[in-house]
């Protein structure tokens, strides 16, 4: 065994640096495309809109059940054949790995996202929505002002803790090659040969973003419920 | 276009026979993983109760590490890292298992680890929602308190926890997948290698997804099963489990069936 020698992970900071901020901008994304498309495939399925609720809940059971490397793979290879399929050419249309890993993303974590706000909205007390009947509120009032906004403070906990698992998938990137935070680190000890300083480093960075966001997430949570 | 599963590749088997070989992996990888990972997981949520002492810390650490860092990273870590950190020579015996093995058993290692980490926070929260009574009469009754927790606390928190230990042992199965990243050919690495072989990409992923989907069916249907059998009439882990009525009588809104999912790690 050599001598662990850590200079080599600073000297190879700045380059990490551009990985992880590549694996916080995807985790970003997701989160946004996942909460927005999660909220309404959970809204159709509470208001059990005819047939968009049930693609709505086969398109969950489907994301759930599948492991988020194949999702990757499906997007990947086949995403060029559709879109080459649909824009009438029939030849390929590369849209490349790092457009396939927001796409993805997005889509996986709606799904995940969608059930946490369905638990959620199955959880609001009956009186609210008569009480917002009473004051004669419209539907859509009614979810805008009174219900969603519970919801949200209800289960952000759980979202947040989602979010933290979704940083740490991203790391599955890697199966594309793409250069994110594990992925720089990869790709910095192929050059270097100083592999297991690399990955120690990757490591140590994923916990204390992880659990320093864990702690935050306790925190909170610990006030809500108060 | 789906018939491809009965032509044959370029070693002769049917491609059939890859998928299968395939999903033998994901399924020796899930089973033995899950097993680990269960028995971890008891050692360590029992360690978790515990007021004080080295145990109780020891276990705080091990479920913090192993949540926060993420799967493929503790994978490279197990498979790449400990080999090096190892004295030279317990480092050169992982180093020569056999292919397939060399693969396997760090695969299985990291995923039983990684897996037991979350399996020992619900058997925490499944022992810390049990009336705190059945302890206390246990003692009473002069059993001592390692028996305490052997024939009374334990067996009733697993009960409990059926339910919120479903979405592990999907997460098990699902997790395999990862194991291709140092060159387990399970499932997923099988449909990749048969659409490399045949071109035909969207029937090989389509037919390892309907495996994963069917494999997905099942262990939710196995799972339901062990929880009617095992669950203690009254007494559920979490109030926020039962199903409510419809908010309002619109007729817009029908009940919900699905359980709530066990929020991953609160």
């Amino acid at each position: 065994m050599n001598a662990l020698d850590f200079s080599v992970v600073w000297q190879a900071a700045p380059y990490l640096w551009q990985g992880l901020q590549f694996s916080l901008a995807l985790t970003a994304a997701a989160f946004v495309i996942g909460m927005v498309l999660g909220t309404l495939l959970a809204l159709a399925q509470h208001f059990e809109l005819p047939v968009v609720a049930q693609v709505a809940r086969s398109y969950v059971a489907l994301m759930r059940s599948v492991p988020l490397i194949m999702v990757l793979f499906w997007f990947f290879f086949l995403m060029p054949l559709v879109i080459g399929h649909l824009s009438g050419g029939g030849r390929p249309v590369p849209i490349g790995a790092t457009a396939t890993a927001f796409v993805t993303f997005g889509l996986f974590e709606a799904a995940y996202y969608c059930e946490i706000i369905r638990s959620g909205l199955r959880a609001i007390p009956k009186g609210q929505y008569e009480a917002a009947r009473a004051l004669s509120l419209g539907a859509i009032k009614t979810y805008r002002l009174v219900i969603l906004p519970q919801v949200v403070r209800a289960v952000s906990p759980i979202l947040l803790t989602q979010t933290i698992i979704l940083f740490q998938d991203t790391s599955l990137v890697y199966v594309l090659s793409l250069t994110d935070l594990l992925g720089a680190a990869s790709k910095m000890s192929q050059i270097n040969g100083r592999l297991v300083e690399m990955y120690l480093a990757a490591a140590l960075a994923y916990f204390l973003i992880c659990s320093s966001a864990s702690q935050f997430v306790a925190h909170l949570g610990g006030k809500i419920r108060r | 276009m789906f018939d491809i599963l009965f032509e044959r590749g370029p070693d002769g088997a049917l491609y059939l026979v890859w998928l299968l070989s395939g999903l033998g992996w994901t399924l020796a990888l899930a089973f033995f993983g899950w097993w680990f990972a269960f028995a971890i997981g008891i050692f360590v949520g029992v360690n978790r109760t515990r007021q004080r002492g080295l145990a109780s810390f020891g276990a705080r650490l091990y479920v913090e590490v192993f949540r926060n860092t993420p799967l493929l990273v503790q994978l490279f870590l197990w498979y790449f890292v400990l080999p090096e950190l190892l004295p030279v020579a317990a480092g050169n015996v992982l180093k020569q298992i056999p292919p397939p093995w060399g693969a396997f058993v760090p695969a299985l290692i990291c995923l039983s680890f990684y897996t037991g980490a979350r399996v020992a926070e619900q058997v925490r929260a499944g022992i810390e929602a049990l009336p705190r009574g059945q302890g206390e009469a246990a003692s009473a009754l002069g059993l001592k308190p390692s028996q305490v927790y052997r024939l009374v606390i334990v067996p009733q928190a697993l009960r409990m926890i059926v339910p919120s230990l479903t979405s592990e042992v999907m997460g098990v199965y699902k997790n395999t997948s990862v194991a291709l990243t140092i060159g387990v050919i399970e499932l997923t690495a099988q449909a990749r290698q048969i659409s490399e072989a045949t071109f035909q990409t969207f029937a090989a992923f389509a037919w390892a997804t309907l495996i994963y989907l069917t494999l997905a069916l099942a262990v939710y249907q196995l799972m339901s099963v062990i929880d009617a059998r095992l669950k203690i009439p009254g007494l559920q882990p979490t109030a926020s489990r039962r199903t409510r009525k419809p908010p309002l009588d619109t007729g817009l809104i029908s009940p919900s069936k699905v359980a709530l999912p066990s929020g991953d790690r609160s």
